[in-house]
């Protein structure tokens, strides 16, 4: 099989950009295995415990860029104790010795220690990317070593971490001869930083496009800034807070009117409405605007800066925007594509909600609709059918009423019909949540017609065994199932174990499995690691060596070829 | 809500001439989920057979301590992000409007007053204050907080739930993030709200 010199294969991968196809074509024969494996510069781990870093690294020692996912989603809702696992040290380790030629590393909801991000500053010499998504276990200390010591960094991209305030010095880090950077994000910082140090960074850095500030960087500085960068493409503001009346303010709405490619906007913490005219001169321009973290911005102002976006494509606002504003959204934003509504009560009493029908008007106002966030206050079947009628494009579909189980208001049925008509409609589904009163009808309808599912939120529905098992008999594409807090048991935990196999992991907490049950699918299933996680309780019930019948809180199950993790903690036990 | 009470019968019966908008018996209802989380330890509420059982476990789940006007408080529920979750609690205690003015009215008084809760540091001040301002008109002495037998005036405050609470009861700070506008009772009309000792 070998018509084609080696080269001349590899250029061909070259074309392959998915991992998917790569590992397709790694199959064929030992030659290709052989050609890809050496020119695979890309390593995507969707769960850092399916695989030992050292064996990454000896497959594919010309990796360049590595992404390593670490704990289960639902470990963002504080349903995973905080230390699970999820360590990154390991991967920084391996590579180091193995693959000092790495770039760009990825890592989301790991736990990342100073020493490791001080390994990694010091390994490779050409590291240039470094994104770190809900991540925690470090401080500004760590930041400080890849600033000083990564030398052609591009890309520092701090996303929704906890990250350990040691002090302002390490944007000071960032050597005099740093003048490579495009994209710094550092808006989930909450200490304070070093204005002129930030100032003059920006200013020796011609390329920099996205730059993301955090609540301590003042209006003055970003107004300082934004005459450096005018070049920006991707801005999130500070602290949006002024005196609306001062010469200062003007300064700043002149400078962003100089910002001709500002695209995307975020931040406004502490927003004031009356800061807000800053920006009307590029709202006409912005394809992404984030306000959720701007309670303050509400009403006839949230409605006036809106009604100036005519451009946009993503939106994540608070639900006090209320379904009139949905419905100003929907009439003015025609290309929107990905619309997220948070909830908070952080809007003050009185303000408005979000119900069906801001959604429905989303619907039908924006027909490009196909990626979904929605938090709300009830929901209704009728709704859900005119939504998945008016939008056939979902490709992301995550809703969640507040009230747990509820049921449609008007006709106080389970909303079955509604979610059903979802999956229906939307064929390129990949992505769900549920909510809501559901029975194990939902579940019939998901596993007919959810072809390309791939990730599966389930929480206080269903009535038996049954509609999991409809689940897992259904959706072919099934990657990622969590449930929790509904009556599945171990005959659908058991239905067809070979199922987990073809999927990255499972979860199941609050559920009706049992012990037993966990221990069945673990002796059948040598290639799973079935963790149970048995948190200390003061009515601890859990004896050293508790019942087969005891009802197992958590479990999480996913397919590996590592074997049981050496570092798990007491209280998660590897069956 | 339920702060005080020891006294059942007699929050039920003012609670039973409370003034609401809903259906009798919808009060309840729009606080607590329909399905209840099952079985799980941190969960405070009860389990729960299924949704027509609602009202029996939330008539059981109305007795234990719940905030007033709070959704269950099932971990991790609503499914939001710890990390925007800890963003948005940190806004809600920063939140400081400029000026917390309330209006106060005073029974047989022919015009309210309004008063800025920020300028007082305590209810000791507030009462004083009160006083203070409606001097001319009352007969008698503003009551201290928490004893309403002996004075001829109570003073009572509504709160976000627009139930009229007697001052006093609450952690200051707690008092002046809910506190939406005061009234100044009259003795005999005071005597139903006050807490036994």
């Amino acid at each position: 099989m070998t018509y084609f010199p080696e080269e001349v294969v590899e250029h061909i991968f070259d074309f392959l950009e998915s991992h998917r196809h790569r590992n397709t074509v790694s199959t064929v024969c030992k030659a290709w295995y052989r050609v890809e494996r050496l020119s695979r510069r890309s390593v995507f781990v969707g769960n850092c415990y399916a695989v030992r870093p050292e064996r990454v690294v000896v497959r594919f020692p010309g990796v360049r860029s590595l992404s390593v996912k670490g704990k289960p989603h639902f470990a963002d809702f504080n349903l995973v104790p905080h230390d699970w696992g999820g360590f990154a040290l390991p991967w920084i380790e391996a590579f180091a010795r193995g693959c000092p030629g790495l770039e760009e590393l990825r890592l989301k909801r790991m736990v990342v220690s100073d020493e490791s991000l001080e390994l990694l500053a010091r390994s490779f010499p050409n590291f240039k990317v470094l994104v770190l998504v809900s991540c925690e276990g470090f401080s500004t200390d760590g930041l400080a070593a890849i600033a000083t010591h990564c030398r052609v960094l591009r890309e520092l991209d701090l996303q929704e971490n906890e990250v350990e305030d040691r002090g302002p010095q390490w944007l000071s880090c960032f050597p005099d001869s740093c003048t490579s950077l495009v994209s710094l994000n550092f808006a989930c910082l909450k200490g304070d930083v070093n204005a002129g140090a930030l100032e003059r960074l920006v200013a020796r850095c011609p390329n920099i496009r996205t730059l993301r500030l955090n609540r301590a960087v003042s209006v003055d500085s970003l107004s300082k800034i934004l005459a450096r960068a005018p070049h920006l493409v991707d801005l999130g503001t500070g602290s949006f807070t002024m005196d609306h009346r001062a010469e200062a303010y003007h300064r700043l709405m002149n400078n962003f009117t100089k910002c001709k490619s500002l695209k995307s906007l975020s931040g406004f913490w502490d927003a004031s409405p009356r800061c807000l005219p800053a920006v009307y001169p590029i709202c006409r321009n912005l394809t992404g605007l984030n306000l959720s973290y701007a309670p303050a911005i509400q009403g006839a102002d949230l409605i006036k800066l809106i009604r100036l976006c005519l451009k946009l494509q993503r939106l994540w606002v608070l639900d006090c925007i209320g379904d009139k504003g949905l419905a100003v959204v929907a009439s003015t934003c025609k290309e929107l594509q990905e619309l997220r509504v948070f909830p908070s009560d952080v809007c003050g009493a009185g303000t408005a909600v979000v119900t069906e029908e801001g959604l429905v008007a989303i619907s039908s106002g924006c027909p490009k609709l196909n990626s979904l966030l929605y938090f709300c206050h009830q929901m209704t079947n009728a709704a859900l059918i005119t939504i998945a009628k008016n939008c056939p494009h979902f490709t992301r579909f995550r809703l969640c009423i507040l009230d747990p189980g509820k049921p449609d208001p008007v006709t106080n049925q389970p909303l079955d019909e509604g979610f059903g008509a979802i999956v229906q409609s939307c064929k390129d589904l990949r992505r769900l949540s549920l909510s809501g009163l559901l029975t194990d009808q939902v579940f019939l309808y998901i596993g007919m017609y959810a072809e390309c599912l791939e990730m599966l939120s389930i929480a206080f529905a269903g009535d038996s065994d049954k509609g999991m098992m409809y689940v897992l008999n259904g959706c072919k594409n099934m990657r990622k199932l969590e449930i929790r807090d509904s009556p599945f048991g171990d005959a659908a935990l058991l239905e067809d174990v070979g199922k987990y196999e073809t999927m990255r992991s499972l979860w199941m907490s609050s559920c009706d499995i049992t012990l037993r049950g966990c221990k069945t699918l673990a002796a059948k299933m040598p290639r799973l690691n079935v963790e149970v996680i048995n948190e200390r309780d003061e009515s601890d019930e859990m004896e050293e060596n508790p019942s087969d019948l005891h009802r197992v809180e958590k479990m999480y199950v996913y397919r590996t070829v590592a074997g049981p993790r050496n570092d798990a903690p007491d209280f998660v036990w590897t069956l | 809500m339920e702060g005080g009470g020891s006294d059942g019968s007699d929050l039920d019966n003012l609670k039973a001439t409370e003034l609401k908008l809903g259906l009798p018996g919808t009060g309840e209802q729009e606080k607590l989920p329909s399905i209840l989380p099952r079985s799980s330890k941190r969960a405070i509420l009860e389990a729960n057979e299924g949704p027509s059982k609602r009202n029996s476990s939330e008539i059981k789940s109305v007795e234990r301590d719940q905030k007033p006007a709070a959704k269950a408080q099932i971990v991790g529920w609503p499914p939001i992000q710890s990390y925007r979750k800890n963003s948005y609690q940190a806004m809600k205690m920063e939140a400081e409007p400029t000026g917390m003015y309330v209006k106060v009215s005073m029974d047989g008084v022919p015009y309210l007053r309004k008063i800025d809760l920020k300028v007082y540091k305590g209810y000791e001040e507030l009462r004083e204050a009160l006083e203070d301002m409606f001097k001319c008109f009352s007969l008698g002495e503003i009551s201290r907080m928490n004893e309403s037998n002996g004075y001829e005036y109570a003073i009572t405050y509504e709160d976000k739930d627009g139930d009229w609470m007697l001052v006093g009861d609450v952690p200051w700070e707690m008092f002046i993030s809910s506190c939406k506008r005061m009234r100044i009772m009259k003795g005999d009309e005071a005597r139903g709200l006050g807490s036994t000792p």
